[in-house]
């Protein structure tokens, strides 16, 4: 399968760069998956997971906070705000991420931020559901 | 002429002096590789980061629809100055030449008829600058139990500037800090970040973009957080460029330290040469006068 260059990186160091096959993003207006020859595209991520095979043929998911994606001719990166192994994604976690998004519900100033900021805060709560759904 | 005592007492408090210097010297360079580290490691996504921007951002520049941060907010009467220095002293010119560049660009905007307010992010810049424009200064951020600068604490002081921006408190954000070239060469720097100034040589993408959302609501998500990343950049050089300097400022005390030992130990013997050749003359004197 033809694979393409994936980058994943955090304001603090780049996490991940190897190729990969297919990763699924989960974008502001939906879950989308990237697989080589995409057309360039560039959008904002919600809080969720990105799911990549890569071209090893190892599977990882890593939960993102939000943040940008890019994809231009020689493959996709992800610019995250913070990121971590999805299966690190505990209780805890969860707790500090709902922190964090209340914090910046907090400085929105416009009803736009503000609208959006809610948003956010609706995806981590439905992805929560869905985490422990699956965990039991 | 000084006794054989006092000068050994100063031979001795030199070479405690440089006893200390030199540790402190071993301690910056052991911090400076830290710092450099962590500088390069955020190096990827501060230059895809500017990438980003300038593919969404140089068709939107002059658009009435681009976002304020991007835009300006059609005026440059007020101005605020983000001046980042250290915690701590004894880094040889390193806080003193950024505060010395932040005052000049200060007194400039003065002089012009602008209203210039000063954030200081560390105490050292603010100690400097309070002399000069006490009036005009906000409360310091401090980062003095900070031991490494993570992107929440670039985050918070972005937060605050904006807070700023959003209540009308300025439009024009010029950030201070000192570029770390090398460990004898640190750059005071100035650099605007509110409206957003574009990285160099940028043109339209040669590929057209899909936009999802719309180019102008990407722009308002990315724009803040484009603050935070300059930050951070800023907040990580700073702390490489701290370490550097104090680094050479304590290996030029440590040097000096040795200078004055060796003259004081010349001086010393000399000194004691000196006694001990009167005491003979006048042991000799003395069975002559017999």
């Amino acid at each position: 399968m033809a694979s393409f260059a994936f980058e994943l990186v955090s304001p603090e160091r780049l996490l991940l760069s190897e190729p990969a096959t297919e990763v699924t993003v989960p974008g502001v207006e939906g879950e989308f998956t990237v697989m080589a020859q995409h057309a360039p595209f560039i959008t904002v991520l919600k809080p969720g997971i990105v799911r990549i095979k890569l071209a090893s043929g190892t599977e990882q998911a890593i939960y993102v906070r939000g943040g940008f994606a890019e994809v231009n001719p020689d493959g996709l990166t992800i610019l995250a705000d913070f990121a971590l192994p999805a299966a690190e994604l505990n209780g805890e976690a969860f707790a500090r991420e709902t922190a964090a998004f209340e914090a910046a519900l907090g400085h929105a100033h416009s009803d736009e931020a503000k609208r959006r900021a809610q948003e956010r805060l609706a995806w981590l709560n439905d992805l929560k559901a869905s985490q422990s759904a699956a965990a039991h | 002429m000084a006794s054989l005592k006092d000068l050994r007492n100063r031979i001795a408090s030199v070479k405690a002096t440089q006893k200390i210097t030199k540790a402190m010297q071993m301690v910056a360079a052991a911090k400076l590789r830290r710092a450099q580290t962590a500088a390069e490691a955020a190096r990827p996504y501060a230059e895809r980061m500017d990438r980003v921007l300038a593919n969404l951002a140089s068709g939107m520049k002059d658009s009435p629809e681009a976002p304020r941060l991007l835009r300006g907010t059609g005026s440059d009467q007020k101005h605020l100055l983000l001046v980042a220095t250290a915690e701590r002293g004894l880094a040889g010119a390193f806080n003193s030449s950024i505060a010395r560049l932040a005052r000049q660009h200060a007194e400039r905007l003065i002089a012009e008829g602008k209203d210039v307010t000063i954030l200081p992010v560390g105490r050292k810049g603010a100690d400097v600058l309070r002399r000069y424009f006490a009036k005009r200064l906000q409360p310091t951020i401090d980062l003095r139990e900070v031991k490494q600068v993570g992107f929440a604490n670039a985050e918070a002081i972005a937060t605050t500037v904006l807070d700023k921006f959003e209540a009308g408190e300025f439009d024009v954000c010029t950030l201070f800090f000192s570029r770390f070239r090398s460990v004898i060469l640190q750059i005071p720097t100035a650099q605007q970040i509110i409206p957003a100034q574009l990285p160099e040589g940028t043109s339209a993408p040669a590929v057209p973009y899909e936009f999802e959302p719309d180019e102008a609501e990407i722009l308002a998500d990315l724009l803040p957080k484009n603050v935070a990343i300059q930050i951070f950049r800023a907040l990580l050089e700073n702390a490489a460029s701290e370490q550097g300097a104090r680094m050479s400022a304590m290996d030029n005390a440590t040097r000096n330290a040795g200078d004055m030992i060796k003259k004081l130990t010349m001086n010393y013997n000399r000194t004691r040469q000196a006694q001990i050749t009167k005491e003979l003359i006048e042991i000799i004197s003395g069975a002559e006068a017999l």
